[in-house]
């Protein structure tokens, strides 16, 4: 991928903060969550509370399925590829989607390499648990960055405590003469000339988005609030029992994060969120925060 | 005053390109922001997402309202299609130009591209243009003044008191167009014949100043 290539993948973004991104399973649903203002949605067979559920080895979705809703909205189609699986991103690059997310809720098909993504024309989205990881899948090629949260479980304290980790090191960082930069990079495994470079610009040099665990629109707001750039929901909105309601409350407590009012205002009546997963009471095998380094 | 609406999109990019002319600028997203502002800017995005939020919370109106009061208005992109008297195959929304759009014309984002071109109305020199999932304009009214024609599409257009343009200029350094749309405003840029249009001070990171991790 040139330079310029890159660039326009980073800027398309660009154009998606502030909004959220929803996990659909069929045509149906990808309508619901355009209608309600989604601003792409993330195709698949099976939204992370199902994965987590029926166990298994969970692998990219149906070309054809993924086609289907393609055809149907108008807005960004995104899918997941395993990690380290660069077939599955070279047959979603030919499908010629919108980005690839290179997904820990999949099983990782390599333990060892993530996929190159330099070799690709597409983009691709990555998750992240801390500042070295998410600046380990910039240098491999990612032109957008998401927390890893707990994905399917409906519990959002992951998410937050990754965006938290992410910032404070980002602050370190900021905060330390030039010359530590070296041992702070090495030992927190950090590409030097990004972590140079987040110093400079204060920040991720890319869109970073919320994702594992958000199931209401306060989460949405708390991870807003926290510095995420925007939001995705997985299970959150077709697991609760009124998702197009729910998917609409979501939205508008992102656009409006910081106007506790009517983020109030998008709370109310939306009838029961998805059931919720203690982290503590997950076998830790079947972490999925944990795939992917 | 020139404000960004500040629903969903690139509102820090074009917010960066203001500040750089030294035009007064703010993000604008309650109906109270909108009474002093002598231009608008609506910002590529997904204009699904801004349509519905500004709908809900009553910005379509207010956007209306002072739009008649004098209020010029930009649309980038997303932008373009709010504010378009005609989309292909679904309902307009501000309809505020005579322009028709087709949205997501290229198709994909393999299919994003970037170009260039010379407008003269808007500055001497060849201009860099970025087209992200863009829409074309395929066809102006009576009373639109088309500054850009490519191929089979219109890029660019305006009336007196409406700017469009399908590409991003906020994602280059290209200051041209926002101290065109400064001065449709009223604005007088400082120093604009001596700035050239291309900001050399500019990168494609200036948008994260906006954006900091650290900021406040």
């Amino acid at each position: 991928m040139d330079k310029k290539r890159y660039e326009l993948n980073v800027q398309l973004a660009q154009m998606l903060k502030g909004g959220v991104i929803m996990d659909v399973t069929n045509v149906e649903q990808a309508k619901i969550a355009e209608e309600a203002g989604a601003v792409a949605v993330m195709a698949l067979e099976r939204v992370p509370a199902d994965i987590r559920k029926q166990g298994g080895v969970a692998r990219m979705s149906d070309p054809a399925m993924i086609l289907e809703i393609k055809k149907a909205v108008s807005i960004p189609v995104m899918a997941k590829a395993r990690i380290g699986h660069f077939v599955e991103a070279q047959i979603l690059e030919s499908l010629k989607i919108d980005y690839i997310d290179e997904s820990e809720v999949l099983t990782p098909a390599d333990e060892e390499s993530h996929i190159d993504k330099t070799k690709f024309s597409i983009p691709f989205v990555c998750g992240c648990r801390n500042l070295g990881e998410a600046l380990r899948r910039i240098a491999e090629g990612a032109a957008m960055i998401r927390t890893k949260g707990e994905a399917g479980t409906g519990n959002v304290v992951e998410a937050v405590r990754h965006i938290r980790t992410v910032n404070r090191e980002i602050r370190q960082l900021v905060g330390m003469p030039v010359e530590e930069v070296t041992g702070y990079a090495k030992a927190n495994g950090m590409p030097y000339e990004l972590a140079l470079q987040v110093r400079e610009l204060e920040r991720l040099p890319v869109v970073n988005f919320a994702a594992g665990g958000i199931a209401t629109p306060a989460d949405a707001a708390l991870m807003m609030q926290l510095g995420c750039d925007g939001i995705f929901v997985g299970s959150g909105i077709f697991k609760s029992n009124n998702p197009a309601l729910r998917a609409r409350a979501i939205v508008k407590a992102t656009a409006y994060y910081n106007d506790p009012a009517k983020v109030l205002e998008a709370s109310m009546g939306l009838g029961e969120a998805m059931p919720g997963l203690e982290i503590a009471e997950i076998p830790p095998g079947q972490l999925l925060a944990g795939r992917g380094w | 005053m020139i404000g960004v609406l500040n629903l969903q999109g690139g509102v820090v990019e074009h917010l960066d390109h203001l500040e750089r002319l030294g035009i007064p600028c703010i993000p604008v997203k309650d109906p109270a922001d909108f009474c002093r502002l002598s231009g608008l800017i609506i910002p590529g995005g997904e204009s699904t997402c801004m349509s519905r939020l500004m709908r809900i919370f009553g910005i379509e109106e207010v956007i209306l309202r002072e739009f008649k009061r004098g209020m010029k208005i930009w649309g980038t992109c997303a932008g373009t299609i709010l504010l378009a008297k005609s989309i292909v195959g679904e309902p307009a929304y501000l309809s505020l130009i005579d322009i028709e759009i087709e949205r997501n014309s290229f198709g994909s984002q393999l299919d994003s591209f970037v170009s260039e071109a010379c407008i003269p109305q808007v500055a001497p020199y060849l201009l860099p243009l970025i087209f992200i999932r863009a829409p074309k304009i395929t066809r102006a009214g009576e009373g639109v003044n088309v500054l850009l024609r490519m191929e089979d599409y219109i890029a660019a257009a305006e009336s007196p008191n409406v700017l469009v343009t399908v590409f991003h200029p906020e994602l280059t350094g290209c200051v041209a167009f926002h101290r065109y749309f400064a001065k449709k405003c009223g604005f007088d840029p400082l120093d604009q014949k001596s700035l050239p249009a291309i900001d050399p001070a500019w990168n494609s990171k200036s948008w994260t100043r906006q954006a900091r991790i650290t900021r406040s």
